[in-house]
C-alpha cells in the first residue's frame, strides 16, 4: 500500500541562481530513503518542492501514479516534519497534534482516538497538557513527528530532523526513528548533511552536490562503489591521491595503486582510498611502500596514524591497535592501499590531501 | 563560609573600596534616571490630577454632563474607533507582506511606514488642506458628490489615521520576524488553508505585538490635536474633540473642565496599557505554572 515519490527532472531557479538542477530519483515505497549532501546542495529545495512549498521551475513530482506538481501543499497529504520542530507555540502537545485533524473536519470523538494513539508510538502521553517551550529539543521533535503523522500522510519528509539536537540525543532518536518506521512502513524522504545518518537510516541514499545527483544506490553501494570523486570525497573519509594513469595503475611517483583500467593512459588521476584500506605493518613483507610515522592518536579500539610516504606525500590510515603494538611516532612501517577507486583528474578538483576526516569520528 | 573565616574576610576588604565607589556611581545614575522620568513625566500629570480633583466632585459630574464635552468624547471615540479598525487591518496586512513577501520597492515601503513618525502633525494637516481644501486637488470631486471632506468628521480620521499608521505596523513586525515561516509551513502541510493558518496560528503568534499597536494607536488617537486642529475647523458641538475642547476651553479661561478632561485622557491611555500588561502576565504566567 506504501506509494513511491517519483521526481522526474526537477529544475529550481531563483533569479538567475540553479538550486536545483534537472533533479529525478525514484523513493521506493515503504523505504526511507536519505538525501545526503552538503549544505546548500539543494536537497532541502527538493523536499520542500515535493510538499509543495515551493514551486518548481521546470519537472514534475508524482506520488505513485498521481502527479503531485499541479496540487497545492493541502492537498498533497505529506507529513513534514521540519528541522527546528515548527510546533504551534500557543497549542498543547495533544492540540499541536490534534490540529491536522482538526482542520480537516475530523469527528470529535475520532481526533481524540487518534491523538491519544499518536502520542502513546511517540511515548508522550504523559506531556498531552504541556506546551512546546516545556520540553526538551528531542520530545519537541518527537510531539513534530506524531503531528505529521496524525493525519495518515502517505509520504513522511524530515528536512534535517536531527539537527537541532546533541549527538547523544540524536543517536537515540536515529535509533527510534529506525523502529518506527519498520513499524508503520509510510514512505520517508529524510534530507540531511550526515553521512552516519544517512548510512545508518536509509535503505536508499540519493547523494546532492550543487543542485545535482551525483550518485543514488544502497548505503553500500555509496560507501564501496561511490561513482564520481565527490561522492568518493564526501561519503566516508578518504586519502586524495594525485598521479598519473600508467598501465591500468594509477603511479603516484613510487607508488602505485590498480583500478585505473577504465581510465585514459597517460592522462592525471586521483584515487582515492579510505583510511581503514590503508594497510600498515610492521614488516617489510606487509607493504610495498615504506613510511614514517608522523603522528600516532588513539581512536578507541584503532589507532590513526598519520603517514609520510618516501614520495613526499602524507597519508592517514586507521590501523587496529593489535597490528601496530608498539609502534610510535618517528618509527618506520609499511603500508599496501587497498581497494583504491580512481577517477580522471579535471582542473576544478583541488589537490587536498583527506577529506572527510572529521566525518569518520563523530559527526 | 563559616568553615573558612580567615580567607573570608581579606577578600571582603579588599572588595570594599572598588565596591563603594561603584556603588556611588551607580546611585547616582538611579537617582538621575528617576529624576528625569519623575520631574518630566510624573510631576505634569500629578498636576493635572490635583487640579482636576481639587474643585470637587460636583464640577466633576457637571464637566460630564456638559453637552460639548459629552459631544467631545463621542467624537474622540468615533474617530479612535475607525482609526483602530483601518490601522488594525491593513498594519496586520502590511505587517506581514513587509516581512514574508519579497518584491521590488519593499525598503521603500519601509520607509514609507515611518513617515509620520518623522514629519509634524501640523504638517500633515496643511497637506489635508491642500488636498480637500477650496481648489484643492481632491475638492472638485468630492464636493460636486456633496461631500464635505475638510472642516468635517472624514478629514479629521483621515489625518488621525495617517498618523497612526506606524504604531501596529512598528509592533507587529518584528514578532513575525522573530516567529519566522516555519509554522505557517507546518500548517499548510497539515492541511490549513490560508485563512485557518491565519485565525489558528499567525494572529495567536502575534496578539500581544498587535495589542500593544492597538493600545499606542489608541492613545495617540485620542491624544491627537495637531493635525485635527487644522482640519476641524473647531466647530462647536460639530468637529470638537476631547482635546480640541481642552484647547478652546484653556482659550476661554474655563480652565477646571480643561483638567478634567485631559485627566480622563489620560487615565483612559494608562488603564490600557496596564490592563495589557497585566493580561498578558497573567495569561503567560499561567502558561508557565501547568
Amino acid at each position: 500500500m506504501s506509494t513511491p515519490i517519483v521526481v522526474q527532472q526537477l529544475t529550481k531557479r531563483f533569479g538567475s541562481f540553479e538550486a536545483v538542477s534537472d533533479v529525478s530519483f525514484t523513493a521506493p515505497g515503504g523505504a526511507i530513503t536519505a538525501l545526503l549532501g552538503p549544505s546548500g546542495s539543494g536537497k532541502s529545495t527538493v523536499l520542500r518542492m515535493i510538499a509543495g512549498l515551493e514551486n518548481p521551475t521546470e519537472g514534475h513530482i508524482w506520488l505513485g501514479d498521481v502527479e503531485l506538481t499541479p496540487k497545492s501543499v493541502q492537498e498533497r497529504r505529506v507529513g513534514f516534519v521540519f528541522q527546528h520542530y515548527a510546533l504551534f507555540r500557543h497549542m498543547t502537545v495533544a492540540d499541536n497534534v490534534a490540529f491536522g485533524l482538526e482542520v480537516r473536519k475530523q469527528p470529535k470523538a475520532e481526533r481524540q482516538a487518534r491523538v491519544d494513539e499518536l502520542l502513546e508510538l511517540v511515548q508522550l502521553s504523559h506531556f498531552a497538557k504541556r506546551y512546546p517551550d516545556q520540553l526538551s529539543g528531542g520530545q519537541r521533535q518527537r510531539v513534530a513527528l506524531a503531528r505529521a503523522l496524525a493525519p495518515r500522510p502517505e509520504v513522511l519528509l524530515l528536512d534535517e530532523p536531527f539537527g537541532a539536537l546533541d549527538a547523544k540525543v540524536r543517536q537515540d532518536l536515529r535509533r527510534w526513528l529506525d523502529e518506527l518506521h519498520t513499524e508503520l512502513g509510510v514512505t520517508s524522504l529524510l534530507v540531511t548533511h550526515d553521512q552516519e545518518e544517512a548510512l545508518e537510516l536509509a535503505n536508499q541514499i540519493v547523494v546532492m552536490h550543487e543542485g545535482n545527483v551525483e550518485q543514488v544506490g544502497t548505503p553500500t553501494q555509496i560507501y564501496d562503489e561511490p561513482a564520481t570523486p565527490f561522492v568518493a570525497g564526501f561519503v566516508g573519509s578518504a586519502n586524495v591521491l594525485h598521479g598519473h594513469v600508467q598501465g591500468g595503475q594509477v603511479h603516484l611517483g613510487g607508488l602505485r595503486v590498480d583500478g585505473a583500467s577504465h581510465l585514459t593512459e597517460g592522462e592525471p588521476a586521483t584515487a582515492y582510498v579510505r583510511p581503514h584500506d590503508v594497510h600498515v605493518s610492521v614488516d617489510s613483507e606487509g607493504g610495498e611502500a615504506k613510511a614514517t610515522v608522523m603522528r600516532r592518536t588513539m581512536l578507541g579500539w584503532l589507532s590513526q596514524l598519520t603517514l609520510h610516504l618516501t614520495n613526499g606525500e602524507t597519508i592517514v590510515a586507521h590501523v587496529p591497535n593489535e597490528d601496530i603494538e608498539g609502534v610510535k611516532e618517528g618509527d618506520t612501517v609499511w603500508v599496501d592501499l587497498r581497494n583504491p577507486k580512481a577517477f580522471a583528474r579535471h582542473a576544478d578538483v583541488e589537490p587536498q590531501l583527506v577529506t572527510g576526516l572529521t566525518g569518520s569520528g563523530r559527526t | 563560609m563559616s568553615a573558612f573565616p580567615q580567607t573570608a574576610k581579606p577578600a571582603k576588604t579588599i572588595d570594599r573600596p572598588g565596591t563603594g565607589r561603584r556603588r556611588l556611581v551607580r546611585g547616582a545614575i538611579v537617582s538621575a534616571c528617576f529624576l528625569y522620568v519623575g520631574v518630566l513625566l510624573l510631576l505634569p500629570l500629578v498636576g493635572i490630577v490635583w487640579t482636576a480633583t481639587k474643585s470637587g466632585l460636583s464640577t466633576i459630574v457637571a464637566t460630564f454632563q456638559m453637552p460639548d464635552v459629552q459631544h467631545a468624547f463621542f467624537l474622540t471615540g468615533v474617530i479612535t474607533v475607525i482609526t483602530l479598525i483601518v490601522t488594525t487591518f491593513f498594519g496586520v496586512l502590511t505587517s506581514w507582506v513587509l516581512v514574508r513577501q519579497h518584491f521590488i520597492g519593499k525598503s521603500l515601503l519601509n520607509a514609507l511606514v515611518d513617515l509620520p513618525f518623522a514629519l509634524s502633525p501640523v504638517t500633515v494637516g496643511l497637506a489635508a488642506v491642500i488636498l480637500f481644501g477650496l481648489g484643492g486637488w481632491l475638492e472638485p470631486f468630492f464636493s460636486s458628490r456633496g461631500i464635505q471632506i475638510l472642516f468635517a468628521v472624514p478629514s479629521m480620521v483621515l489625518v488621525t489615521i495617517f498618523i497612526c499608521i506606524p504604531f501596529t505596523i512598528r509592533e507587529v513586525v518584528p514578532v513575525l520576524e522573530e516567529i519566522g515561516k516555519d509554522e505557517e509551513d507546518a500548517a499548510h502541510t497539515l492541511g490549513a488553508s490560508i485563512l485557518q493558518t491565519w485565525r489558528r496560528v499567525t494572529l495567536p503568534n502575534i496578539r500581544w505585538g498587535l495589542l500593544y499597536g492597538v493600545a499606542l494607536t489608541t492613545a495617540r488617537s485620542i491624544g491627537e490635536i495637531g493635525a485635527v486642529l487644522i482640519v476641524s475647523g473647531l466647530i462647536k458641538g460639530k468637529t470638537e474633540t476631547a482635546t480640541l475642547f481642552i484647547f478652546t476651553a484653556i482659550e476661554e479661561r474655563q480652565s477646571t473642565e480643561a483638567y478634567i478632561v485631559a485627566l480622563t485622557l489620560a487615565a483612559v491611555s494608562i488603564i490600557l496599557l496596564v490592563a495589557i500588561e497585566t493580561a498578558r502576565h497573567r495569561i503567560e504566567g499561567r502558561k508557565e505554572g501547568t
